[in-house]
């Protein structure tokens, strides 16, 4: 089945204001930054973003706190971004801290109709607070719920007319469970090929994951700690 | 004389086994990498979805798709694997890294930790730490015995927000090396040239100190 949209535009449409968003992504690194850009020309508002970050203050998600279309964020680290600190702060944004792991695995009970779980992490802390505590050999776990999203937007390395992804190094990180876990699931690629040209063997998200896909006019894939070593 | 941050990591290393999968934190934990004893093998895992983690690239060669969790360009080392981040948790939580290292800014005698929140100044939020802490088997705690202020960071109980209770089985600072056991620090090791009153006067928590305090020992 042929998933292929002609661009952003066409990839996001449908996209509507107080929507819950999954946006894939560490850091600044496997983050859909073409789809970020046109959410922001798009200036849709009160949105709900699921992301593991917030980006930085001029780049990532860190654009869309700047035009002030975020309601709530729901991510594990939020800590490289003045805007979003000096809006949580002032009670503008709505923040849901969430333990890394619980994070991932929430996104991918979303997408496997698993709607809660148990795990350890958080037991004992403000993150347990209000949430269901239950022993398994002998250990204290707390109950998490599913994620879902209206709208999933994932950066893939390479993909196909199918929807059929593979991800580079470590921009996998989110971007395979949150596909999983969209009502539209919207990939960007850096190069889009067509069906059958990528080994069956190597797709890391099957296409049935994903309703749109699109290659995205430009990457800046911008670094966020440049760490080099001396030439020897 | 007390420590610098290398010297803790130095310290840390020596705790590191054969065919063990590592964790480090961010801050004096990366440091560990590169004290690796002689002869020792290990492989790092990084939770953003890396296990064989290398050191940083040469100058030219930084790749934005390589990052480790502090979100610094890295490299990888031969039988590197990439993974999501919910596999990268699985491997957490399912015990199969051996040892977490991490730093704090408090720790309890009974082997709690604080390490991600000061209210209303520095909340950007737990990242892996909660999950990595819950799970881990063996989790050492690299950090500075005071803080900024000169208080103790060893605690009889930790006044920040916590990250994860009766977790912590070994502390590493510039000052000694700490077990917990029973509700209580045990002092193991001091650093060199480092009085045992020193240490003592600068515990907050209750610690029980043996007869003989043998002194870190550095090849």
């Amino acid at each position: 089945m042929n998933k292929v949209v002609k661009n952003v535009e066409e990839a996001l449409v449908g996209i509507e204001d107080d929507m819950t968003l999954m946006l894939g992504g560490f850091g600044l690194c496997g983050i859909p930054e073409n789809s970020i850009g046109q959410l922001v020309k798009l200036g849709t508002k009160n949105l709900t973003c699921i992301s593991n970050n917030a980006g930085v203050d001029d780049y990532g998600i860190g654009l869309m706190l700047q035009a002030k279309q975020v309601k709530k964020m729901i991510s594990s680290y939020v800590g490289e971004n003045d805007e979003f600190e000096r809006q949580m702060l002032s009670g503008e944004l709505e923040v849901d801290l969430i333990p890394q792991g619980s994070l991932a695995e929430r996104c991918r009970a979303g997408g496997a109709g698993i709607p809660a779980f148990f795990t350890p992490a958080g037991y004992g802390t403000e993150v347990a607070e209000g949430k269901e505590v239950r022993v398994f050999n002998g250990k204290p776990h707390i109950l998490e719920s599913a994620l879902n999203a209206d709208f999933a937007i994932v950066k893939a390395w390479k993909g196909d007319t199918e929807g059929n992804l593979i991800y580079k190094a470590a921009a996998r990180n989110f971007n395979p469970m949150m596909a999983m876990a969209g009502k539209i699931t919207v990939a960007e690629v850096e190069e889009l090929v067509p069906a059958g040209t990528l080994d069956p063997n190597q797709i890391h998200t099957p296409g049935i994951f994903v309703q749109r896909i699109f290659q995205g006019e430009k990457f800046e894939k911008r670094i966020e700690q440049r760490t080099v070593r001396k030439n020897a | 004389m007390a420590l610098d941050k290398n010297g803790i990591a130095q310290r840390i290393a020596q705790e590191l086994k054969n065919g063990w999968y590592v964790n480090l934190g961010i801050g004096i934990p990366t440091l560990v990498a590169n004290y690796i004893p002689h002869g020792i093998e290990v492989e790092f895992q990084s939770e953003n979805g890396i296990l064989g983690m290398g050191p940083f690239p040469f100058e030219g060669e930084e790749d934005a798709d390589l990052i480790n969790a502090g979100k610094q360009t890295i490299t990888t080392v031969p039988g590197a694997s990439f993974f999501d981040s919910a596999t990268s948790f699985a491997m957490i939580r399912g015990q199969h890294v051996q040892l977490t290292v991490l730093g704090a800014m408090e720790v309890s005698q009974n082997g709690d930790i604080a390490n991600w929140k000061i209210p209303g100044k520095m909340v950007k939020g737990m990242g892996g730490a909660m999950d990595l802490v819950a799970s881990a088997e063996n989790i050492i705690v690299a950090m500075m015995h005071s803080n900024k202020a000169g208080e103790s960071k060893i605690l009889k109980e930790c006044t920040l927000p916590l990250t994860g209770v009766g977790c912590v089985k070994k502390v590493v600072t510039e000052l000694a090396v700490l077990e917990i056991k029973d509700g209580k620090f045990h002092l193991i090791e001091r650093a060199p040239g480092v009085s045992v009153e020193e240490i003592i006067s600068k515990t907050e928590g209750d610690l029980v100190v043996p007869d003989v305090v043998r002194e870190m020992h550095f090849d």
